[in-house]
């Protein structure tokens, strides 16, 4: 259901910089407040209620993410450059699936 | 009725009347949940940030005067702190007033943070009020308000 994390981080950055981290994936986010055109059922509640962001091993941003945010969640945020680093990212599902994305952070 | 201040009485017609009406009333509330309001909001603040006391200031809300689309509303907040280990912002919590559940967001900071900006999308019902909190790391609150007007409500149905 949830598919193509895209994450856009800059090429380069100075250390000490901060610098912008653009997030994007793919989801319905169903709210649990719709309901089946046909049946009249609600359609039960399916969204990425979490995003965590860890750099150099340290979480340096989460987000709790309610069914009022739109589908296919954006997200962007600002963090410090330390050293070259992985930057992961794990988006959670309601289902408990975690989707996981991994950016190259460089610091020169 | 046709005296007043007499006792009222019901014909049969009447009763089958309210009664469908009190059967609709009830099958409508179901379809649509309650909408929430300032009340309910404040209620949900409550929830998130305990018992303090919200202060003006220091945070502040970009959103467009007027959204087209309700499905997907742009949002961005910053918060006016040094980011430093001594003084940062913990969290930030965004609420949307007429949605049928304020809760939007919360995003989370920390000095590593550099700066507590964020931007992200969100779904609004109709015309509203988006309440924007920021905790900081001395337990402080400060707060926003900003009214959007919404031509197509989002949420869906």
């Amino acid at each position: 259901m949830a598919t193509k994390p895209r994450v856009k981080v800059p090429q380069q950055v100075k250390k000490g910089e901060v610098f912008e981290v653009k997030t994007l994936i793919s989801h319905k986010m169903e709210t649990g407040l719709r309901k089946d055109k046909k049946t009249g059922a609600l359609i039960p509640r399916k969204i990425i209620n979490k995003l965590i962001v860890k750099y150099d091993g340290r979480e340096v941003f989460k987000a709790d993410f309610h069914p009022a945010i739109s589908a296919n969640p954006y997200m962007s945020f600002f963090t410090k450059a330390t050293k070259s680093a992985d930057m992961e990212f794990t988006w959670v599902d309601d289902d408990g699936t975690e989707y996981k994305h991994t950016a190259k952070i460089n610091v020169n | 009725m046709s005296k007043q201040g007499s006792t009222q009485t019901f014909t049969r017609r009447q009763v089958l009347i309210a009664a469908s009406g009190l059967a609709l009333a009830g099958f409508v509330s179901r379809v649509r949940p309650a909408i929430a309001d300032a009340a309910s909001t404040q209620e949900a603040i409550k929830k998130v940030i305990g018992g303090k006391d919200p202060k003006p200031g220091r945070i502040k809300l970009k959103l467009p005067e007027i959204a087209e689309n309700g499905n997907t509303v742009p949002v961005s907040f910053s918060v006016d702190s040094p980011m430093t280990k001594k003084d940062y912002v913990k969290a930030v919590h965004l609420f949307a007033e007429a949605n049928p559940r304020p809760n939007v967001g919360s995003f989370y900071f920390s000095p590593t943070s550099g700066k507590a900006t964020a931007s992200t999308r969100m779904r609004l019902l109709k015309t509203q009020n988006i309440v924007a909190l920021a905790e900081m790391n001395d337990g402080s609150v400060y707060m926003t308000k900003t009214k959007v007007k919404v031509t197509i409500g989002g949420c869906g149905g």
